[in-house]
């Protein structure tokens, strides 16, 4: 299919107009908007994931790596620190966690599958192993961005609208992205047209921690304690909204629109179950479904779209 | 080289038990080995049915939440009518497993959606369902009959050692994967699938059946993990049981020498990477390491496990 992220955008309007209809506390456009402070978290590290992906790999540590970063943030900073000292020790702190797995996959030649698999326990335990079972709390001037807006629009939301049309640049306009491309289509053959196929992916890895580190300021700031047991499962949500995106999972397809779409199509199915009082685990059966039907329509979409080409390059052949 | 993998593994287990043992005397105790006996039953069934998944180039991520969709469903059943026989329980818990593992194999073999995905879905999806199903109540353990605990904590007795019914139920499931896995024509398959599945294809193996099966025979086996959790700690909870299990399997699998990428591996490098998980785990606790240590701890063994295994596939290449 030309535009995969057709679907999320047509799911969104659906989810948004069925929401909007049966709830009229859907309806509070401050509230959804205030709302989006949470998720801008999980979106960040969406938008790294997907060029991750794009590149054929996958990171499962972001959860771990935003943990660990969360952390040693609240720890090692205290009421005194100047707020640009903490927000550069966690961007810092991000990019080497990023590049660590990076490096871990390119110069070790191993499965990204598996080395994030690995992190993720690494990361998440030397969080614990730092922390124990006490929290850390967050500096004073660092704490109550998702409070703050800029005309109405709250700051984490508006980091993560720049970040994806940032990074979705770097994507769609720099040789950065025509390497992961490449790379995800085919990495033999990205190696022989003399893409540097490791310093790229490396970069995308690295770019993702970046965002991670991002991401766990954010955290820090909404919640004013770090603990090691925060965030579980979160590097699942980023992959749904990835995939749900229509980024190829195997890597070489993908776009940061999709991406961006899917994550406002995740927010709004959370948010309305959210405000139609539908218990957690009803919500989880559903995010799952939907992570599982999108790639569905895709999978069914694309069929189609192989027997239209298939149909003209007959007539095109004759 | 066939079997290198293998022996280098039983090197490893040999050394982390020999250092444990003279830094600690006490690991050898009978009890310590107990305790070590008891972690491995659970892991090792759930990893002999990943381990045909992974072969044949898929992955099931859904393994935690199988267990404890399962591990619920015994325990619900339980809960109506307690004076079933424990076979039979391990019959439901296989029967659930099943039900879920089809759903798994559809989704993948028919829906041709990416295995990652498909069951990152179903493990949240079913993590949902085992909330629903048992409406957040926890199974107490005054609902579980004394026939099936006694599974975990009754054996035969060798000195000191009590080699649990529950491991022997896990031996044996290990054993009769391993003739399987050597002898079936069907299990060769799987293997001729995941070396090279077009190639497997124009031989005239049908790519739907084998991954239909390898993910029905992982649900199935999860299934029964869930019935052996049940029996080994005597209470289900929806939120915890099973909870992270699919991350422990899948490292035990990929420790034990297979192929995440498919088409090799083996039954005796699956158990003997269970083996060594066990001993790692148990060995923690042994040493005086603090709990908030183990999980470091742990990513660190599978990280190093995979770094040796990489330069030695490498100097494999250039000799």
């Amino acid at each position: 299919m030309k535009r995969p992220e057709l679907i999320p955008a047509i799911l969104t309007i659906l989810v948004v107009a069925f929401f909007w209809k049966i709830s009229p506390d859907f309806r509070d456009v401050n509230y959804l908007l205030a709302n989006t402070t949470i998720f801008a978290e999980t979106g960040l590290f969406a938008i790294g994931l997907t060029l991750i992906i794009i590149s054929g790999n996958i990171d499962l540590s972001v959860g771990s790596s935003l943990v660990l970063t969360s952390c040693l943030v609240a720890k090692f900073t205290n009421d005194g620190t100047p707020v640009f000292a903490s927000v550069l020790m966690a961007l810092i702190i991000g990019t080497l966690l990023g590049t660590i797995n990076g490096l871990l996959i390119t110069v070790g030649k191993l499965p990204s599958f598996l080395v994030t698999l690995a992190t993720m326990a690494l990361y998440r335990g030397a969080a614990q192993a730092m922390m124990g079972p006490a929290s850390a709390k967050v500096p004073q001037p660092l704490k109550g961005i998702d409070r703050s807006d800029f005309y109405g629009l709250p700051y984490p939301f508006i980091i993560f609208v720049i970040c994806a049309i940032v990074v979705g640049l770097i994507l769609h306009r720099m040789i950065l992205g025509r390497w992961l491309f490449g790379i995800g289509t085919n990495k033999e053959a990205a190696h022989y047209t003399g893409f540097p196929v490791n310093r790229a992916t490396i970069l995308a890895f690295a770019i993702t921690g970046f965002l991670v580190g991002l991401s766990a300021l954010l955290m820090d700031s909404r919640l004013g304690v770090a603990r090691h047991d925060l965030a579980k499962g979160i590097e699942l949500d980023a992959i749904t909204i990835v995939v749900a995106g229509g980024t190829a999972i195997a890597g070489g397809k993908g776009t940061m629109i999709g991406t961006a779409l899917a994550w406002l199509l995740l927010y709004f199915v959370k948010t309305g179950m959210g405000v139609n009082n539908l218990k957690a685990e009803y919500q989880l059966t559903i995010i799952g479904i939907i992570l599982i039907l999108s790639v569905f329509s895709q999978q069914i979409a694309d069929r189609f779209s192989t027997i239209k080409q298939r149909k003209t390059t007959k007539i095109e052949a004759r | 080289m066939k079997g290198k993998r293998e022996v280098g593994l039983l090197v490893v287990l040999v050394l982390l038990v020999a250092a444990c043992s003279i830094a600690k005397p006490i690991f050898l105790d009978p009890r310590n080995i107990n305790s070590i006996l008891l972690w491995m039953p659970l892991l090792l069934v759930a990893a002999i049915g990943q381990f045909p998944v992974i072969v044949a180039r898929g992955i099931d991520i859904s393994t935690g939440s199988i267990v404890g969709l399962s591990a619920i469903s015994v325990g619900l059943l339980l809960k109506t009518s307690p004076n079933i026989p424990v076979p039979m329980l391990f019959l439901a818990g296989g029967l659930a497993g099943l039900i879920l593992g089809c759903i798994n194999g559809l989704i993948i073999a028919f829906g041709k959606v990416p295995a990652v995905v498909a069951t990152i879905g179903t493990l949240t999806a079913f993590r949902g369902l085992t909330f629903v199903v048992s409406k957040g109540d926890q199974i107490d353990s005054n609902a579980i009959p004394q026939s099936l605990t006694s599974l975990a904590n009754q054996g035969i007795n060798l000195g000191n050692v009590t080699i649990s019914w529950l491991l022997l139920i896990g031996l044996a499931f290990a054993v009769s994967a391993y003739f399987a896995s050597n002898h079936l024509q069907f299990y060769r398959n799987i293997f001729a699938y995941g070396s090279n599945p077009e190639a497997a294809y124009l031989r005239g193996i049908s790519p739907k059946t084998v991954q239909m099966v390898c993910y029905c025979a992982s649900g199935t086996l999860a299934g029964v993990a869930g019935t052996m959790y049940l029996a080994r700690f005597g209470f289900a909870n929806p939120g915890s049981a099973g909870q992270g299990f699919e991350l422990i399997v899948i490292a035990a699998v990929a420790i034990g020498g297979v192929k995440i990428t498919g088409g090799s591996g083996s039954i005796l490098g699956v158990f003997l990477g269970c083996a060594l998980l066990s001993c790692i785990n148990v060995a923690l606790t042994v040493l005086g390491i603090d709990a908030d240590w183990q999980l470091l701890v742990y990513g660190a063994t599978i990280l190093i496990a995979l770094i040796i295994d990489s330069a030695s596939q490498r100097r494999k290449v250039i000799a």
